[in-house]
Protein backbone atom coordinates (compact mmCIF):
# COMPACT_ATOMS: atom_id res chain seq x y z
CA UNK A 1 0.00 0.00 0.00
CA UNK A 2 1.72 2.75 -0.98
CA UNK A 3 -1.19 5.12 -0.14
CA UNK A 4 -0.06 4.36 3.47
CA UNK A 5 3.88 4.80 2.96
CA UNK A 6 3.48 8.24 1.73
CA UNK A 7 0.39 8.76 4.76
CA UNK A 8 3.25 7.82 7.11
CA UNK A 9 5.67 9.87 5.58
CA UNK A 10 3.80 12.42 5.90
CA UNK A 11 2.92 12.34 9.57
CA UNK A 12 6.68 11.65 10.23
CA UNK A 13 7.98 14.66 8.79
CA UNK A 14 5.65 16.51 10.47
CA UNK A 15 7.07 15.07 13.95
CA UNK A 16 10.35 15.22 13.04
CA UNK A 17 10.41 19.01 11.90
CA UNK A 18 8.79 19.23 15.83
CA UNK A 19 5.20 20.32 14.13
CA UNK A 20 3.46 17.70 16.38
CA UNK A 21 5.66 18.87 19.52
CA UNK A 22 5.21 22.26 18.88
CA UNK A 23 0.96 21.68 17.99
CA UNK A 24 1.28 19.11 21.46
CA UNK A 25 2.75 21.73 23.89
CA UNK A 26 0.50 24.76 22.75
CA UNK A 27 -2.56 23.21 22.80
CA UNK A 28 -1.88 22.07 26.26
CA UNK A 29 -1.16 25.65 27.23
CA UNK A 30 -3.90 26.89 25.05
CA UNK A 31 -6.54 24.36 27.66
CA UNK A 32 -4.53 25.32 31.25
CA UNK A 33 -5.55 28.88 30.22
CA UNK A 34 -8.97 27.88 29.43
CA UNK A 35 -9.13 25.70 32.11
CA UNK A 36 -7.96 27.92 34.69
CA UNK A 37 -9.90 31.41 32.96
CA UNK A 38 -12.97 29.07 32.91
CA UNK A 39 -12.84 28.23 36.61
CA UNK A 40 -12.13 31.50 37.80
CA UNK A 41 -15.01 33.28 36.04
CA UNK A 42 -17.44 30.21 36.83
CA UNK A 43 -16.13 30.81 40.95
CA UNK A 44 -16.72 34.85 40.47
CA UNK A 45 -20.25 34.22 38.56
CA UNK A 46 -21.32 31.55 41.00
CA UNK A 47 -20.66 33.99 43.91
CA UNK A 48 -22.19 37.02 42.49
CA UNK A 49 -25.41 35.00 41.34
CA UNK A 50 -25.37 32.12 43.44
CA UNK A 51 -24.74 28.37 42.22
CA UNK A 52 -28.34 27.53 42.35
CA UNK A 53 -29.52 29.52 39.59
CA UNK A 54 -28.57 26.57 37.19
CA UNK A 55 -30.11 27.89 34.03
CA UNK A 56 -28.91 31.38 34.07
CA UNK A 57 -25.12 29.34 35.07
CA UNK A 58 -25.67 27.06 31.75
CA UNK A 59 -25.61 30.37 29.65
CA UNK A 60 -23.01 31.82 30.85
CA UNK A 61 -20.72 28.00 30.55
CA UNK A 62 -22.49 27.68 27.00
CA UNK A 63 -21.00 31.23 26.12
CA UNK A 64 -17.73 30.62 27.49
CA UNK A 65 -17.74 26.82 25.78
CA UNK A 66 -18.61 28.86 22.48
CA UNK A 67 -15.90 31.09 22.95
CA UNK A 68 -13.56 28.33 23.10
CA UNK A 69 -14.39 26.40 20.71
CA UNK A 70 -14.55 29.56 17.91
CA UNK A 71 -10.82 29.78 18.67
CA UNK A 72 -10.58 25.98 18.76
CA UNK A 73 -11.90 26.04 14.86
CA UNK A 74 -9.75 28.78 14.21
CA UNK A 75 -6.75 26.88 15.32
CA UNK A 76 -7.52 23.69 13.70
CA UNK A 77 -7.95 25.70 10.37
CA UNK A 78 -4.56 27.64 10.98
CA UNK A 79 -3.15 24.08 11.88
CA UNK A 80 -4.25 22.29 8.53
CA UNK A 81 -3.42 24.87 6.30
CA UNK A 82 0.20 26.10 7.73
CA UNK A 83 1.06 21.94 7.90
CA UNK A 84 0.05 20.85 3.84
CA UNK A 85 0.15 24.23 2.12
CA UNK A 86 4.04 23.49 0.83
CA UNK A 87 3.55 19.74 1.04
CA UNK A 88 2.94 19.18 -2.99
CA UNK A 89 4.60 22.23 -4.26
CA UNK A 90 7.63 22.07 -2.36
CA UNK A 91 8.27 18.96 -2.68
CA UNK A 92 7.95 19.83 -6.71
CA UNK A 93 9.96 22.87 -6.45
CA UNK A 94 12.97 21.27 -4.28
CA UNK A 95 13.25 18.06 -6.54
CA UNK A 96 12.27 15.34 -3.88
CA UNK A 97 9.65 14.19 -5.60
CA UNK A 98 11.47 13.06 -7.90
CA UNK A 99 12.86 9.77 -6.96
CA UNK A 100 9.07 9.28 -5.51
CA UNK A 101 7.27 9.65 -8.45
CA UNK A 102 10.13 7.29 -10.31
CA UNK A 103 8.98 4.60 -7.64
CA UNK A 104 6.34 2.02 -9.01
CA UNK A 105 3.64 4.32 -7.62
CA UNK A 106 0.70 6.39 -8.92
CA UNK A 107 0.25 9.74 -8.91
CA UNK A 108 -2.61 10.05 -7.20
CA UNK A 109 -1.60 7.90 -4.44
CA UNK A 110 1.29 10.57 -3.35
CA UNK A 111 -2.09 12.70 -3.48
CA UNK A 112 -4.27 10.67 -1.61
CA UNK A 113 -1.40 9.73 0.98
CA UNK A 114 -0.55 12.54 2.02
CA UNK A 115 -3.99 14.12 2.28
CA UNK A 116 -4.90 11.17 4.70
CA UNK A 117 -1.67 11.71 6.90
CA UNK A 118 -2.75 15.28 7.02
CA UNK A 119 -5.79 14.21 7.99
CA UNK A 120 -4.91 12.04 10.33
CA UNK A 121 -2.71 14.76 12.04
CA UNK A 122 -5.52 17.21 12.31
CA UNK A 123 -8.39 14.54 13.67
CA UNK A 124 -5.66 13.79 16.43
CA UNK A 125 -5.27 17.13 16.83
CA UNK A 126 -9.09 18.36 16.72
CA UNK A 127 -9.65 15.39 19.33
CA UNK A 128 -7.51 17.04 21.76
CA UNK A 129 -8.04 20.47 21.58
CA UNK A 130 -11.92 20.16 21.05
CA UNK A 131 -12.30 17.33 23.31
CA UNK A 132 -10.29 19.07 26.23
CA UNK A 133 -12.20 22.56 26.03
CA UNK A 134 -15.66 20.32 26.06
CA UNK A 135 -14.18 17.94 28.81
CA UNK A 136 -12.39 20.65 31.02
CA UNK A 137 -16.10 22.89 30.93
CA UNK A 138 -17.85 19.34 31.85
CA UNK A 139 -15.22 18.22 34.76
CA UNK A 140 -15.51 21.67 36.00
CA UNK A 141 -19.21 22.44 36.43
CA UNK A 142 -20.79 18.91 34.77
CA UNK A 143 -22.24 20.76 31.86
CA UNK A 144 -21.85 19.51 27.96
CA UNK A 145 -23.46 21.68 24.99
CA UNK A 146 -26.33 20.68 23.02
CA UNK A 147 -24.67 18.43 20.32
CA UNK A 148 -20.74 18.24 20.96
CA UNK A 149 -20.28 15.64 18.50
CA UNK A 150 -22.03 17.02 15.65
CA UNK A 151 -20.01 20.05 16.37
CA UNK A 152 -16.54 18.52 16.04
CA UNK A 153 -17.63 16.60 12.77
CA UNK A 154 -18.63 19.98 11.23
CA UNK A 155 -15.22 21.24 12.61
CA UNK A 156 -13.25 18.45 10.98
CA UNK A 157 -15.18 18.80 8.06
CA UNK A 158 -14.37 22.27 7.74
CA UNK A 159 -10.60 21.31 8.11
CA UNK A 160 -10.39 18.88 5.60
CA UNK A 161 -11.94 20.95 3.18
CA UNK A 162 -8.96 23.27 3.97
CA UNK A 163 -7.16 20.34 3.46
CA UNK A 164 -8.25 19.31 -0.07
CA UNK A 165 -7.77 22.77 -1.03
CA UNK A 166 -4.59 23.40 0.14
CA UNK A 167 -3.03 20.24 -1.95
CA UNK A 168 -5.41 21.51 -4.84
CA UNK A 169 -3.44 24.49 -4.46
CA UNK A 170 -0.07 23.10 -4.06
CA UNK A 171 -0.85 20.87 -7.17
CA UNK A 172 -1.09 24.02 -9.60
CA UNK A 173 0.87 27.28 -7.21
CA UNK A 174 3.92 27.87 -5.80
CA UNK A 175 3.79 27.77 -2.12
CA UNK A 176 3.37 31.20 -1.74
CA UNK A 177 0.90 31.75 -4.02
CA UNK A 178 -1.04 28.47 -2.45
CA UNK A 179 -0.95 29.95 1.09
CA UNK A 180 -2.02 33.30 -0.60
CA UNK A 181 -4.54 31.47 -2.59
CA UNK A 182 -6.22 29.32 0.86
CA UNK A 183 -5.93 32.46 3.21
CA UNK A 184 -7.33 34.63 0.83
CA UNK A 185 -10.42 32.29 0.72
CA UNK A 186 -11.00 31.70 4.00
CA UNK A 187 -10.79 35.72 4.56
CA UNK A 188 -13.21 36.44 2.44
CA UNK A 189 -15.55 33.55 3.57
CA UNK A 190 -14.81 35.31 7.56
CA UNK A 191 -15.70 38.38 6.04
CA UNK A 192 -18.93 37.48 4.27
CA UNK A 193 -19.86 35.47 7.51
CA UNK A 194 -19.95 38.10 9.78
CA UNK A 195 -21.50 40.61 6.91
CA UNK A 196 -24.39 38.43 6.96
CA UNK A 197 -24.48 37.90 10.64
CA UNK A 198 -24.29 41.67 10.87
CA UNK A 199 -27.10 42.24 8.35
CA UNK A 200 -29.72 39.75 9.86
CA UNK A 201 -30.23 42.64 12.26
CA UNK A 202 -30.79 45.58 9.97
CA UNK A 203 -34.54 46.96 10.24
CA UNK A 204 -34.53 47.32 6.84
CA UNK A 205 -35.54 43.79 4.79
CA UNK A 206 -33.89 44.44 1.65
CA UNK A 207 -30.76 45.78 2.90
CA UNK A 208 -30.86 42.47 5.29
CA UNK A 209 -30.91 40.51 2.19
CA UNK A 210 -28.35 41.85 0.32
CA UNK A 211 -26.06 41.18 3.50
CA UNK A 212 -27.30 37.46 3.64
CA UNK A 213 -27.23 36.87 -0.08
CA UNK A 214 -23.39 38.51 0.30
CA UNK A 215 -22.89 35.80 3.13
CA UNK A 216 -24.32 32.80 0.88
CA UNK A 217 -22.12 33.34 -2.43
CA UNK A 218 -18.30 33.94 0.17
CA UNK A 219 -19.89 30.83 1.54
CA UNK A 220 -20.32 28.98 -2.08
CA UNK A 221 -16.81 30.19 -2.73
CA UNK A 222 -15.30 28.51 0.43
CA UNK A 223 -17.65 27.21 2.62
CA UNK A 224 -15.45 27.22 6.06
CA UNK A 225 -17.52 30.15 7.69
CA UNK A 226 -20.93 28.27 7.06
CA UNK A 227 -19.66 25.46 8.17
CA UNK A 228 -18.23 27.13 11.51
CA UNK A 229 -22.20 28.96 12.24
CA UNK A 230 -23.59 25.47 11.69
CA UNK A 231 -21.21 23.96 14.35
CA UNK A 232 -22.07 26.54 16.44
CA UNK A 233 -25.15 26.18 16.11
CA UNK A 234 -25.36 22.85 17.16
CA UNK A 235 -23.77 23.88 20.38
CA UNK A 236 -26.04 26.36 21.64
CA UNK A 237 -28.40 26.16 24.24
CA UNK A 238 -31.51 26.89 22.68
CA UNK A 239 -32.50 29.45 25.30
CA UNK A 240 -29.81 31.80 23.47
CA UNK A 241 -30.91 31.04 20.01
CA UNK A 242 -34.52 31.69 21.18
CA UNK A 243 -33.12 35.11 22.67
CA UNK A 244 -30.79 35.46 19.58
CA UNK A 245 -28.20 37.51 21.97
CA UNK A 246 -24.57 36.10 20.59
CA UNK A 247 -21.56 37.17 18.61
CA UNK A 248 -21.37 33.29 17.68
CA UNK A 249 -24.09 32.53 15.98
CA UNK A 250 -27.35 33.85 14.12
CA UNK A 251 -30.75 32.52 14.11
CA UNK A 252 -30.69 32.03 10.21
CA UNK A 253 -28.36 28.97 10.54
CA UNK A 254 -26.47 27.19 7.37
CA UNK A 255 -28.77 24.17 6.68
CA UNK A 256 -27.78 20.74 5.46
CA UNK A 257 -27.73 21.62 2.15
CA UNK A 258 -24.90 23.64 2.71
CA UNK A 259 -23.29 20.65 4.65
CA UNK A 260 -23.55 18.23 1.67
CA UNK A 261 -22.18 21.40 -0.45
CA UNK A 262 -19.03 21.64 1.50
CA UNK A 263 -18.86 18.11 1.20
CA UNK A 264 -18.48 18.30 -2.94
CA UNK A 265 -16.66 21.15 -2.76
CA UNK A 266 -14.07 19.23 -1.04
CA UNK A 267 -14.11 16.20 -2.84
CA UNK A 268 -14.05 18.48 -6.24
CA UNK A 269 -10.80 20.27 -4.99
CA UNK A 270 -9.47 16.88 -4.19
CA UNK A 271 -9.88 15.73 -7.76
CA UNK A 272 -8.73 18.82 -9.55
CA UNK A 273 -5.66 18.63 -6.86
CA UNK A 274 -4.96 14.59 -8.36
CA UNK A 275 -5.89 15.61 -11.97
CA UNK A 276 -3.42 18.16 -11.90
CA UNK A 277 -0.61 16.89 -10.23
CA UNK A 278 -1.12 13.88 -12.23
CA UNK A 279 -0.39 15.46 -15.49
CA UNK A 280 2.06 17.97 -14.76
CA UNK A 281 5.72 18.06 -15.78
CA UNK A 282 7.47 17.32 -12.30
CA UNK B 1 7.82 -9.78 -11.56
CA UNK B 2 10.51 -9.45 -14.30
CA UNK B 3 8.74 -12.21 -16.00
CA UNK B 4 6.07 -10.62 -17.46
CA UNK B 5 8.16 -8.42 -18.85
CA UNK B 6 9.46 -9.64 -22.05
CA UNK B 7 13.41 -9.44 -22.32
CA UNK B 8 14.01 -9.45 -25.42
CA UNK B 9 12.80 -6.05 -26.37
CA UNK B 10 15.13 -2.94 -25.97
CA UNK B 11 15.70 -1.51 -22.46
CA UNK B 12 15.19 2.08 -23.95
CA UNK B 13 13.14 2.75 -26.93
CA UNK B 14 12.06 6.22 -27.96
CA UNK B 15 10.53 7.62 -31.08
CA UNK B 16 10.69 11.11 -32.11
CA UNK B 17 10.21 12.27 -28.71
CA UNK B 18 9.58 15.34 -28.50
CA UNK B 19 8.74 18.38 -25.70
CA UNK B 20 7.79 21.76 -25.91
CA UNK B 21 7.97 24.29 -22.47
CA UNK B 22 6.03 27.25 -23.83
CA UNK B 23 7.56 28.31 -27.20
CA UNK B 24 10.92 26.73 -26.22
CA UNK B 25 11.84 23.33 -27.68
CA UNK B 26 14.04 21.33 -25.13
CA UNK B 27 13.72 17.67 -27.06
CA UNK B 28 13.42 18.14 -30.92
CA UNK B 29 13.41 14.89 -31.90
CA UNK B 30 14.73 11.78 -29.60
CA UNK B 31 15.20 8.68 -31.16
CA UNK B 32 17.06 6.20 -29.42
CA UNK B 33 17.73 2.42 -28.86
CA UNK B 34 19.35 1.31 -25.85
CA UNK B 35 20.09 -2.70 -25.71
CA UNK B 36 19.76 -4.75 -22.73
CA UNK B 37 23.27 -5.25 -20.94
CA UNK B 38 25.26 -2.45 -22.47
CA UNK B 39 26.39 0.71 -20.73
CA UNK B 40 24.93 3.54 -22.63
CA UNK B 41 26.16 7.55 -22.33
CA UNK B 42 23.90 10.29 -23.38
CA UNK B 43 26.16 13.04 -24.11
CA UNK B 44 25.52 16.51 -25.01
CA UNK B 45 26.23 20.33 -24.35
CA UNK B 46 24.75 22.17 -21.42
CA UNK B 47 20.65 23.06 -22.46
CA UNK B 48 20.97 20.34 -25.32
CA UNK B 49 17.63 18.79 -23.15
CA UNK B 50 20.05 15.80 -21.57
CA UNK B 51 17.86 16.13 -18.33
CA UNK B 52 14.69 16.48 -20.14
CA UNK B 53 15.09 13.29 -22.11
CA UNK B 54 15.59 11.59 -18.84
CA UNK B 55 12.59 12.93 -17.65
CA UNK B 56 10.84 12.07 -20.05
CA UNK B 57 12.16 8.64 -19.86
CA UNK B 58 11.07 8.41 -16.28
CA UNK B 59 7.09 9.64 -17.00
CA UNK B 60 8.64 13.18 -15.10
CA UNK B 61 7.95 14.85 -17.74
CA UNK B 62 5.14 14.49 -19.94
CA UNK B 63 6.17 14.29 -24.21
CA UNK B 64 4.39 16.63 -26.37
CA UNK B 65 4.59 14.01 -29.23
CA UNK B 66 6.56 10.97 -29.77
CA UNK B 67 7.03 7.62 -28.21
CA UNK B 68 9.10 5.73 -25.14
CA UNK B 69 9.83 2.79 -24.02
CA UNK B 70 11.09 1.46 -21.26
CA UNK B 71 12.11 -2.87 -20.74
CA UNK B 72 9.07 -3.00 -23.60
CA UNK B 73 6.71 -1.91 -21.43
CA UNK B 74 4.98 1.54 -21.27
CA UNK B 75 6.41 4.61 -18.80
CA UNK B 76 2.77 4.66 -17.03
CA UNK B 77 2.65 0.96 -16.13
CA UNK B 78 3.89 0.66 -12.28
CA UNK B 79 5.38 -2.82 -13.01
CA UNK B 80 7.96 -1.60 -15.48
CA UNK B 81 9.30 0.95 -13.28
CA UNK B 82 9.42 -1.54 -10.70
CA UNK B 83 12.28 -2.70 -12.58
CA UNK B 84 14.14 0.73 -13.25
CA UNK B 85 15.92 2.61 -11.07
CA UNK B 86 16.63 6.23 -11.21
CA UNK B 87 19.21 8.74 -9.27
CA UNK B 88 18.14 12.12 -10.55
CA UNK B 89 20.72 15.02 -11.31
CA UNK B 90 20.01 17.05 -8.31
CA UNK B 91 19.82 14.51 -5.46
CA UNK B 92 17.23 16.23 -3.25
CA UNK B 93 15.84 13.75 -0.87
CA UNK B 94 14.01 13.83 2.36
CA UNK B 95 16.67 14.76 4.57
CA UNK B 96 15.17 14.83 7.61
CA UNK B 97 15.39 11.10 7.36
CA UNK B 98 18.33 9.13 8.49
CA UNK B 99 20.59 7.42 5.98
CA UNK B 100 18.81 3.79 6.84
CA UNK B 101 15.55 5.35 7.30
CA UNK B 102 15.52 6.83 3.87
CA UNK B 103 16.55 3.51 2.14
CA UNK B 104 13.62 1.69 3.96
CA UNK B 105 11.17 4.36 2.75
CA UNK B 106 12.10 3.57 -1.18
CA UNK B 107 11.94 -0.32 -0.50
CA UNK B 108 8.57 0.38 0.85
CA UNK B 109 7.81 1.71 -2.50
CA UNK B 110 9.47 -0.88 -4.30
CA UNK B 111 7.39 -3.14 -2.90
CA UNK B 112 10.02 -4.99 -1.39
CA UNK B 113 9.16 -7.21 1.97
CA UNK B 114 10.78 -6.07 5.40
CA UNK B 115 13.32 -8.81 5.99
CA UNK B 116 14.76 -8.48 2.21
CA UNK B 117 14.90 -4.82 2.07
CA UNK B 118 17.21 -4.81 5.40
CA UNK B 119 19.53 -7.17 4.04
CA UNK B 120 19.60 -5.21 0.76
CA UNK B 121 20.05 -2.03 2.54
CA UNK B 122 22.70 -3.47 4.75
CA UNK B 123 24.41 -4.24 1.39
CA UNK B 124 23.97 -1.52 -0.69
CA UNK B 125 25.15 1.10 2.48
CA UNK B 126 28.52 -1.31 2.03
CA UNK B 127 28.88 -0.38 -1.58
CA UNK B 128 28.80 3.15 -1.12
CA UNK B 129 30.75 2.64 2.21
CA UNK B 130 28.22 4.56 4.19
CA UNK B 131 27.68 2.14 7.03
CA UNK B 132 29.36 4.10 9.27
CA UNK B 133 26.81 6.97 8.77
CA UNK B 134 23.67 5.23 8.08
CA UNK B 135 22.52 5.88 11.72
CA UNK B 136 23.04 9.99 10.52
CA UNK B 137 20.11 12.40 9.07
CA UNK B 138 20.71 13.05 5.21
CA UNK B 139 20.72 17.08 6.28
CA UNK B 140 24.01 16.43 7.48
CA UNK B 141 25.16 13.99 4.52
CA UNK B 142 28.36 15.77 2.09
CA UNK B 143 27.29 16.62 -1.36
CA UNK B 144 29.15 13.47 -2.31
CA UNK B 145 27.50 11.43 0.51
CA UNK B 146 23.88 12.23 -0.67
CA UNK B 147 25.30 11.02 -4.16
CA UNK B 148 26.26 7.92 -3.13
CA UNK B 149 23.10 7.08 -1.29
CA UNK B 150 21.22 8.48 -4.00
CA UNK B 151 22.87 6.01 -5.70
CA UNK B 152 22.00 3.21 -3.53
CA UNK B 153 18.31 3.71 -3.54
CA UNK B 154 18.60 3.46 -7.54
CA UNK B 155 19.66 0.08 -6.81
CA UNK B 156 17.64 -1.29 -4.09
CA UNK B 157 15.36 -3.07 -6.66
CA UNK B 158 18.14 -4.91 -8.08
CA UNK B 159 16.94 -3.60 -11.30
CA UNK B 160 17.03 -4.31 -14.95
CA UNK B 161 17.81 -0.75 -15.96
CA UNK B 162 19.44 1.93 -13.90
CA UNK B 163 19.30 5.54 -14.95
CA UNK B 164 21.59 7.68 -13.23
CA UNK B 165 21.56 11.47 -14.22
CA UNK B 166 25.11 12.96 -13.47
CA UNK B 167 26.16 10.41 -11.15
CA UNK B 168 29.50 11.83 -10.35
CA UNK B 169 29.24 15.51 -10.46
CA UNK B 170 29.08 16.10 -6.63
CA UNK B 171 31.88 13.29 -5.78
CA UNK B 172 35.64 13.81 -4.89
CA UNK B 173 37.85 11.03 -6.83
CA UNK B 174 37.47 8.39 -4.57
CA UNK B 175 33.76 8.66 -5.12
CA UNK B 176 34.24 9.13 -8.97
CA UNK B 177 35.82 5.77 -8.78
CA UNK B 178 33.34 3.81 -6.60
CA UNK B 179 30.62 4.73 -8.98
CA UNK B 180 32.87 3.33 -11.89
CA UNK B 181 33.00 0.51 -9.82
CA UNK B 182 29.51 0.14 -9.43
CA UNK B 183 28.89 0.68 -12.96
CA UNK B 184 31.41 -2.31 -13.99
CA UNK B 185 29.73 -4.79 -11.97
CA UNK B 186 26.28 -4.00 -12.72
CA UNK B 187 27.30 -4.47 -16.53
CA UNK B 188 28.91 -7.93 -14.99
CA UNK B 189 25.39 -8.57 -13.68
CA UNK B 190 23.59 -7.82 -17.45
CA UNK B 191 22.20 -4.78 -16.08
CA UNK B 192 21.22 -1.84 -18.74
CA UNK B 193 22.58 1.44 -17.53
CA UNK B 194 21.63 4.80 -18.78
CA UNK B 195 24.52 7.58 -18.18
CA UNK B 196 23.79 10.72 -18.83
CA UNK B 197 26.91 12.61 -17.64
CA UNK B 198 29.29 15.63 -19.14
CA UNK B 199 32.39 14.26 -17.41
CA UNK B 200 33.38 12.80 -20.61
CA UNK B 201 36.36 10.81 -18.68
CA UNK B 202 33.60 8.90 -16.89
CA UNK B 203 31.95 8.13 -19.78
CA UNK B 204 35.30 7.38 -21.68
CA UNK B 205 36.05 5.12 -18.98
CA UNK B 206 32.75 3.34 -18.57
CA UNK B 207 30.13 2.99 -21.29
CA UNK B 208 30.17 0.21 -24.07
CA UNK B 209 28.49 3.04 -26.60
CA UNK B 210 27.62 7.23 -26.35
CA UNK B 211 24.59 8.84 -28.30
CA UNK B 212 25.76 12.72 -29.04
CA UNK B 213 23.17 14.85 -28.47
CA UNK B 214 22.33 18.77 -29.39
CA UNK B 215 18.78 20.84 -29.95
CA UNK B 216 17.54 18.10 -28.39
CA UNK B 217 18.75 15.61 -31.45
CA UNK B 218 20.93 12.87 -31.42
CA UNK B 219 23.26 13.60 -33.44
CA UNK B 220 25.65 10.82 -33.60
CA UNK B 221 25.56 6.81 -32.03
CA UNK B 222 28.63 5.29 -31.91
CA UNK B 223 30.38 2.52 -30.31
CA UNK B 224 32.94 4.00 -27.80
CA UNK B 225 35.44 1.68 -28.80
CA UNK B 226 35.59 2.40 -32.57
CA UNK B 227 35.06 6.09 -31.95
CA UNK B 228 38.22 6.58 -29.70
CA UNK B 229 40.18 3.56 -31.73
CA UNK B 230 39.35 4.85 -35.40
CA UNK B 231 40.80 8.29 -35.26
CA UNK B 232 44.65 9.10 -34.32
CA UNK B 233 45.97 12.19 -33.73
CA UNK B 234 49.76 12.67 -34.65
CA UNK B 235 52.02 14.85 -33.62
CA UNK B 236 55.07 15.28 -36.14
CA UNK B 237 58.42 17.48 -35.03
CA UNK B 238 60.79 17.70 -38.45
CA UNK B 239 62.90 19.68 -39.99
CA UNK B 240 63.86 20.70 -43.69
CA UNK B 241 60.00 20.77 -43.98
CA UNK B 242 58.31 22.10 -47.77
CA UNK B 243 55.24 23.64 -48.06
CA UNK B 244 54.43 21.42 -50.98
CA UNK B 245 55.50 18.31 -48.63
CA UNK B 246 53.25 19.33 -45.54
CA UNK B 247 50.47 19.62 -48.50
CA UNK B 248 51.06 16.50 -49.85
CA UNK B 249 49.93 15.18 -45.91
CA UNK B 250 46.48 15.34 -47.12
CA UNK B 251 46.30 12.54 -48.82
CA UNK B 252 46.72 10.69 -44.98
CA UNK B 253 44.81 13.43 -43.41
CA UNK B 254 41.73 15.74 -43.80
CA UNK B 255 43.50 18.27 -41.31
CA UNK B 256 47.13 19.02 -41.32
CA UNK B 257 48.50 22.42 -39.52
CA UNK B 258 51.97 23.38 -39.36
CA UNK B 259 53.77 25.50 -36.79
CA UNK B 260 56.70 26.37 -36.61
CA UNK B 261 59.07 22.69 -36.90
CA UNK B 262 55.84 21.08 -35.67
CA UNK B 263 52.94 19.37 -37.48
CA UNK B 264 49.55 18.39 -36.05
CA UNK B 265 47.14 15.82 -38.03
CA UNK B 266 45.16 13.34 -37.56
CA UNK B 267 44.74 9.95 -39.50
CA UNK B 268 42.11 7.81 -40.18
CA UNK B 269 43.84 4.79 -38.00
CA UNK B 270 47.55 3.31 -36.96
CA UNK B 271 47.71 1.68 -40.21
CA UNK B 272 48.80 5.13 -42.06
CA UNK B 273 51.16 6.06 -39.44
CA UNK B 274 54.41 4.35 -41.62
CA UNK B 275 53.19 5.33 -44.64
CA UNK B 276 53.61 8.71 -43.46
CA UNK B 277 56.58 8.39 -42.33
CA UNK B 278 58.39 6.92 -45.24
CA UNK B 279 56.60 9.63 -47.09
CA UNK B 280 58.21 12.38 -45.40
CA UNK B 281 61.68 10.64 -45.72
CA UNK B 282 61.71 9.82 -48.65
CA UNK B 283 60.74 13.52 -49.71
CA UNK B 284 64.38 14.37 -47.98
CA UNK B 285 62.61 15.51 -44.06
CA UNK B 286 64.34 15.25 -40.98
CA UNK B 287 61.72 13.17 -38.64
CA UNK B 288 62.84 13.69 -34.60
CA UNK B 289 59.56 12.54 -33.29
CA UNK B 290 56.56 11.02 -34.63
CA UNK B 291 53.98 10.76 -31.68
CA UNK B 292 50.62 9.17 -32.18
CA UNK B 293 47.67 10.20 -29.81
CA UNK B 294 44.29 8.39 -28.97
CA UNK B 295 41.80 11.47 -29.63
CA UNK B 296 40.11 11.97 -26.58
CA UNK B 297 36.44 12.06 -25.89
CA UNK B 298 36.01 15.63 -25.73
CA UNK B 299 38.00 16.48 -28.60
CA UNK B 300 35.88 13.72 -30.26
CA UNK B 301 33.00 16.14 -28.49
CA UNK B 302 33.92 19.38 -29.93
CA UNK B 303 34.47 17.96 -33.01
CA UNK B 304 30.87 16.42 -33.13
CA UNK B 305 29.05 19.37 -30.85
CA UNK B 306 30.80 21.72 -32.16
CA UNK B 307 32.29 24.35 -29.51
CA UNK B 308 29.37 26.72 -29.15
CA UNK B 309 27.80 24.72 -27.02
CA UNK B 310 24.73 23.95 -28.24
CA UNK B 311 23.00 26.94 -27.20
Amino acid sequence: MSTLTIARLSFREASRRKILLAALLLGLLFLAVYGLGFHFIMREVEKEIGSMRVLELNQIRNFLLMAGMYVVNFLTAMMIVLTSVDTLSGEISSGTIHTLVAKPIRRWEIVLGKWLGFAIMVSLYLLLMGGGVMGLIYLRSGYSAPHPLSALALIWLNALVLLSVSLMGGAYLSTLANGVLVFGLYGVAFIGGWIEQIGSFFPNPSASQIAINLGIITSLMMPSEALWKRAAHELQSPLVTALGVSPFTTNAYPSGVMILYAILFMLLAFALAVRRFGNRDL
Amino acid sequence: MSAMIPSSSPAIETRALRKVFGDKVAVGDLTLSVERGEVFGFLGPNGAGKTTSVKMLLNLVFPTSGEAYLLGGSLNDPLVRSRVGFLPEHFRFHDWLKGTEFLALHAELYKMSGQQARRRIADLLDLVSLTPHAGKKLREYSKGMLQRIGLAQALLNQPDLVILDEPTSGLDPVGRRLVRDVIRELRRDGTTVFLNSHLLSEVEITCDRVAFIKHGQVIRVSPLQSLVEGELSVEVRARNLRPEVVQGLSRWSRSVRLDGEHIALTLEGEADLPQVNRYLVEQGVDVFALRPERISLEDLFIQIVGTDGGL
